[in-house]
């Protein structure tokens, strides 16, 4: 069903590539898309890229037209012909004039270019952080995100949210990221550019998407066995729905309704096996981080880092055996009974 | 189809090959040293635990002894350009002696830090970055001699003559570089990183 | 004078009985030192492993025509991208740049061999070796049963993640071993090159009258030298880490990540220009030969070879735009890479200067160089593109990144050593290629290439991550990505058809002759192919092109060369 869809370009596709076509594109923000495009900024770090891209790619393009050009006249033109005479052509064997004319043009194409680049990277790279921004601490792992909000007293995994950010109220959120064992890289293109996380070496970015919604990404350092599969969501919610989200969030994990038996049970089975040694759940005693969070489970859309919807019988299969929904997953097989299953999947699916 | 036409050219002279390719080893060589030095220097000071350069003793007669083999191997050179066989050998058996010293020094500096000090190359970040650079310069300094002893081999049995000064020189150019690089390395690890 | 005593491969003298005068044949083959056996040996050899690099990428291919695929598993995807990356950088392009180089440089400098004979087929053994060593691996380790353990962790093997906790086992082992190998037979070979050219230069051969290719073999060679030994010293540093417990990239222990990527960098980009050195080399005998004129500008094509080596040292961490340098160092190596287009412009210019005013005839090798320079241009642009830091942080890793070095590496370098091949395959064996063949070959390829690598252009603004085995359904590459596999499959005929023109011109091709293309450098002039000493009696050159002197005595080059 999913594959009918995608043989089809969508609509985001065929506008991006409309517009690269024609080397231009309107301002102004389209939103997110499915398709994760870097001509469709909705971040000004993305934005301010965009726009200096499009000056690049005018300046690019007149160079290939010209030189391109001019190849094509030399082929057309001077192709040896039945007609020609006998004898070779002419032979020249090189012009100081003309030599230097072609070494300076290029000389002064370079320093516009350079002047043009460098605006940019100060301007992105050094921007001052605001008072209103929002701090977000992003762990990488294998293969897998983990999020950390140190001013809300919030964790969470594979799917960030981000107060959107507009001129009258801005709220840019700035990324410290940190690495727990090997190199991954942040890329979330409709926002800005990507930064790699690297262990002992900090790194920072930052990110204000001006309309709300869901933003695609995923990790662009090769990291692994799974690198394909570490996804990344983005939401860029309104101030309220943020609110709400954080207060959410800030909660300890529910307890399972009594009469829920299943789940009753089948969180003390994740309490007494080893899921507990890698996962946390706040007001349990599961208390792991080798894994995510899993305290607000079913607050997220996908499980695995965006590799299955998060739904029961995804949830069951994967705690089976993560290897058959995303093989060379660190996660092991647990070996639990059925009911057992059937039971932790009860319990985490009441984790709201 | 030797129709090319002949011109009487001036003089025509051409670099020794032999020259020309020990530059070019050393050249590569260099660079093989540089990125050791440069991450010798870049993780000063980051050892997160154990023994630090402080442990170092500077190898003032090992050094004093490399650099000397130096000289002797230009006397050695001066010898058999002029044919002086008997003097080369000597010269050269001087060379490999101090070569020798030099890395019965190092052997003994190694011992000491690994059996009193505890520092081997697990140990800590200085571990890794010391051993490999010394190591490497010694294990240049060990090439370097199994070549002086090949000569010296030949020459014992008779069969180094004036005629082959070219090519001793190309290997003595050797030697002088292993003996610059260690100039570096004690710079680097005995004065810079202590 | 044609002498044909030199045997020509393959053709067996089979009088004594058919096994001892294979195993005879199979012998010299072993024990030669001959520069232009050994060049073939490196030829073959690339070609060989061109064809297995080809396999991967198009298993590569298969698995992402359509998302969710299976073809392969995430773990052999993996291999497969880090051995298609490794093997066709060190094992096709280093050594088809040190085959032609060993055929050709001593004959047109007109020497009788290389420098080092004995180096010679020294260096290639280690790199031959160092090959079957990488490809070992897949039955090496675990063995066959599961996926055997070919290096998994790309061909840039990135720390900490070659780090014995995180890549258990001997596939980065493999890797590391069999990259010091070869960099050992690059490191003699590249000696052996510069020893050749500056030393053994007959008669009046002026290193300002040596042929281009001869030159920009010596200023690949010479950046060889400061680049491949690098890689060597990283390497034995990330055995240090794997073998002896070392902690040079061990994270945990104070180690560096980013110190990796910059040894690896200050070897892996000055690599790029190591390869498409000689390429430009090709270019430039060929693109005059077939214009039937000069070359415009030599003296400022050798200026600006050697500029664009020395520029090539200082651009490294262009590769690096995404680590978290500072604004500083980012705006330095933005504009480092920005000036390489300098020299790199020239060249161009000079090119089209050559052809301009020439009659160009349009023989299978000028169609090689003549796309050459068209995606050369374009791969240059794309290379500012990346140049603009900024830019950079969307772009890398993008599969933008993919197209833009596919442009430089197959759009550039295989082109021109295609070109070479058809160029310089009479000299070699004797008799002509098939220019029908030759035409399919190169208009399909031609086809190929762009269905492949323009798309992937697309594909990266789109957002599509390099090094992923599979992707999702729902982010709009999956038309692309076909349009990509399809492209891939036609090369894939494309190159077949070039095995098959080797194979069957060998047998029934047209004889060659000494100088079937008219040409004008000192190769030309012996016999095809040449006997053993290559030249009778050492010629005397008085310019850069000592046969259009004779061909034109009234009107001879060494009146006008500057």
């Amino acid at each position: 069903m999913q594959r009918r869809h995608s043989l089809l370009l969508t609509r985001a596709q065929v506008f991006s590539l409309a517009l690269a076509g024609m080397g231009a594109m309107p301002s102004g923000a389209q939103g997110a898309l499915t398709t994760p495009s870097i001509l469709a900024p909705a971040s000004t770090p993305a934005h301010e890229i965009y726009a200096l891209s499009q000056f690049v790619l005018v300046i690019t393009g007149a160079i290939f037209l010209v030189v391109g050009g001019l190849l094509a006249f030399v082929i057309i033109r001077f192709h040896a012909r039945k007609t020609d005479a006998e004898h070779e052509p002419a032979q020249i064997y090189g012009s100081t004039q003309v030599e230097l004319a072609w070494t300076v043009i290029p000389v002064l194409i370079v320093v516009v270019l350079f002047l043009t680049t460098a605006r940019v990277i100060f301007a992105i790279q050094d921007a001052p952080k605001p008072q209103s921004a929002l701090d977000v601490i992003v762990v990488g792992h294998q293969f897998w995100w983990e999020f950390r909000y140190p001013k809300l007293g919030i964790v969470t995994a594979n799917e960030l949210h981000v107060p959107v950010s507009t001129s009258t109220m801005p709220r840019p959120t700035f990324l410290q990221l940190l690495s727990a064992d090997v190199d991954h890289s942040f890329w979330v293109p409709q926002l800005g550019g990507k930064t790699d996380l690297i262990p002992n070496h900090p790194n920072a970015m930052w990110i204000d998407p001006q309309s709300t919604g869901l933003y695609l990404g995923q990790c662009a350092q090769f990291c692994g066995v799974e690198h394909a599969k570490m996804l990344l969501r983005v939401y860029a919610d309104t101030p309220d729905q943020f609110a709400a989200w954080v207060k959410a969030e800030q909660r300890p994990a529910m307890q399972p309704d009594a009469h829920n038996a299943d789940a009753v049970a089948g969180r003390h089975v994740f309490e007494t096996q080893a899921c507990a040694n890698c996962h946390t759940i706040s007001g349990t005693a599961a208390k792991g981080t080798f894994g995510p969070d899993l305290t607000h489970l079913m607050s997220r859309a996908t499980i695995a880092a965006g590799a299955a919807a998060n739904t029961s019988d995804n949830l069951r299969a994967w705690i089976q055996d993560p290897n058959t929904v995303k093989p060379g997953a660190l996660m092991p097989a647990m070996q639990l009974s059925d009911q057992e299953t059937d039971e932790v999947v009860a319990y985490l699916t009441t984790l709201h | 189809m030797s129709t090319i036409p002949i011109f009487a050219d001036e003089s025509w002279r051409l670099p020794s090959r032999g020259r020309v390719a020990m530059f070019s080893l050393i050249i590569g060589e260099s660079a093989i040293f540089t990125i050791f030095v440069v991450a010798y220097i870049y993780y000063i000071g980051r050892s997160v635990t154990g023994p630090t350069p402080q442990i170092l003793d500077v190898p003032w007669f090992n050094t004093v002894c490399l650099l000397s083999s130096s000289i002797a191997i230009v006397f050695a050179e001066r010898a058999i350009e002029h044919g002086r066989i008997r003097a080369f050998a000597a010269w050269w058996a001087l060379t490999m002696l101090l070569g020798i010293v030099f890395l019965a020094g190092t052997a003994i500096e190694w011992k000491r830090l690994i059996y009193t000090n505890g520092l081997t190359i697990r140990t800590n970040l200085f571990g890794t970055t010391f051993y490999s650079l010394v190591g490497l310069h010694a294990t240049h300094v060990v090439v370097g001699l199994l070549m002086l002893s090949l000569v010296m081999i030949f020459t014992l049995l008779g069969r180094v003559e004036q005629r082959h000064t070219q090519r001793i020189q190309v290997l003595s150019l050797y030697w002088h570089f292993v003996d610059a690089v260690w100039v570096v390395v004690f710079t680097v690890v005995y004065m810079m990183g202590k | 004078m044609a002498d044909q005593t030199y045997p020509i491969p393959g053709t067996l003298d089979t009088t004594p009985s058919r096994g001892a005068a294979l195993l005879e044949w199979v012998h010299s083959w072993v024990v030669t030192v001959d520069h232009k056996k050994l060049g073939i040996l490196y030829i073959a050899y690339a070609l060989v492993f061109l064809l297995v690099a080809g396999v991967e990428a198009m298993a590569i291919r298969i698995q992402l025509a359509i998302p969710h695929n299976h073809f392969l598993s995430a773990e052999l995807y993996n291999e497969f991208f880090t051995m298609h990356g490794t093997t066709m950088v060190f094992l096709v392009g280093m050594t088809l740049i040190f085959g032609f180089g060993n055929y050709f440089v001593p004959l047109m400098i007109g020497a009788r061999d290389m420098a080092f004979p004995r180096l010679n087929a020294f260096s290639f053994w280690m790199s031959a070796f160092g090959g079957l060593l990488l490809y070992f691996s897949f039955i090496g380790g675990f063995g066959l049963y599961g996926m055997g353990s070919a290096p998994d962790v790309s061909w840039w093997a990135y720390a900490p993640l070659t780090a014995k906790a995180f890549s258990p086992g001997h596939n980065t082992d493999y890797w590391a071993l069999a990259l010091i190998v070869m960099g050992f037979g690059t490191l003699g070979a590249a000696i052996n090159t510069l020893a050749t050219a500056f030393s053994m230069r007959c008669r009046g051969m002026t290193l300002l009258r040596m042929p281009l290719f001869v030159w920009l073999m010596v200023v690949a060679s010479a950046d060889t030298l400061i680049v491949i030994t690098p890689l060597t010293a990283a390497q034995v540093m990330l055995i240090i880490d794997r073998y002896l417990g070392g902690h040079f990239f061990d994270t945990q222990a104070g180690g560096s990540a980013t110190v990796w990527m910059h040894f690896f960098w200050i070897f892996g980009h000055p690599e790029v220009y190591v390869l498409i050195l000689p390429a430009f080399g090709i270019a430039s005998e060929v693109i005059p030969v077939f214009s039937r004129k000069a070359i415009f500008g030599y003296p400022a094509m050798v200026a600006a070879s050697v500029g664009i080596a020395f520029v090539s040292l200082s651009v490294w961490a262009h590769h690096m735009f995404t680590i978290g340098m500072t604004s500083v160092s980012n705006a330095f190596f933005a504009l480092s890479t920005m000036m390489v287009g300098i020299p790199t412009g020239i060249k161009i210019f000079n090119w089209v200067a050559t052809m301009w005013g020439g009659k160009i005839r349009f023989a299978t090798p000028m169609l090689f160089c003549t796309a050459f320079l068209f995606q050369f241009l374009c791969a240059g642009l794309t290379g500012i593109m990346l140049a603009v830091a900024p830019w950079d942080w969307q772009l890398h890793n993008s599969y933008f990144v993919i197209a833009h070095f596919h442009y430089t590496l197959t759009g550039s370098f295989v082109f021109c050593f295609f070109a070479a091949i058809y160029y310089w395959y009479p000299k070699i064996t004797g008799r002509m290629l098939s220019e029908t063949l030759g035409k399919w070959h190169f208009w399909l390829f031609f086809i190929g290439f762009h269905m492949t690598f323009d798309t992937m252009h697309f594909v990266g603004f789109l957002g599509m991550p390099r090094s992923s085995y599979t992707y999702e359904p729902d982010r709009g590459w999956t038309t692309l990505n076909m349009i990509i596999s399809a492209g891939g499959l036609i090369q894939a005929v494309a190159v077949l058809i070039l095995v098959w023109n080797i194979i069957d011109s060998f047998l029934h091709g047209p004889l060659a002759g000494n100088d079937p293309w008219d040409a004008w450098t000192l190769e030309w002039s012996t016999p095809s192919p040449p006997p053993p000493y290559n030249f009778e009696t050492e010629p005397v050159v008085r310019s850069r092109r000592p046969l259009w002197d004779i061909k034109h005595p009234n009107d001879p080059d060494w009146k006008y060369e500057r």
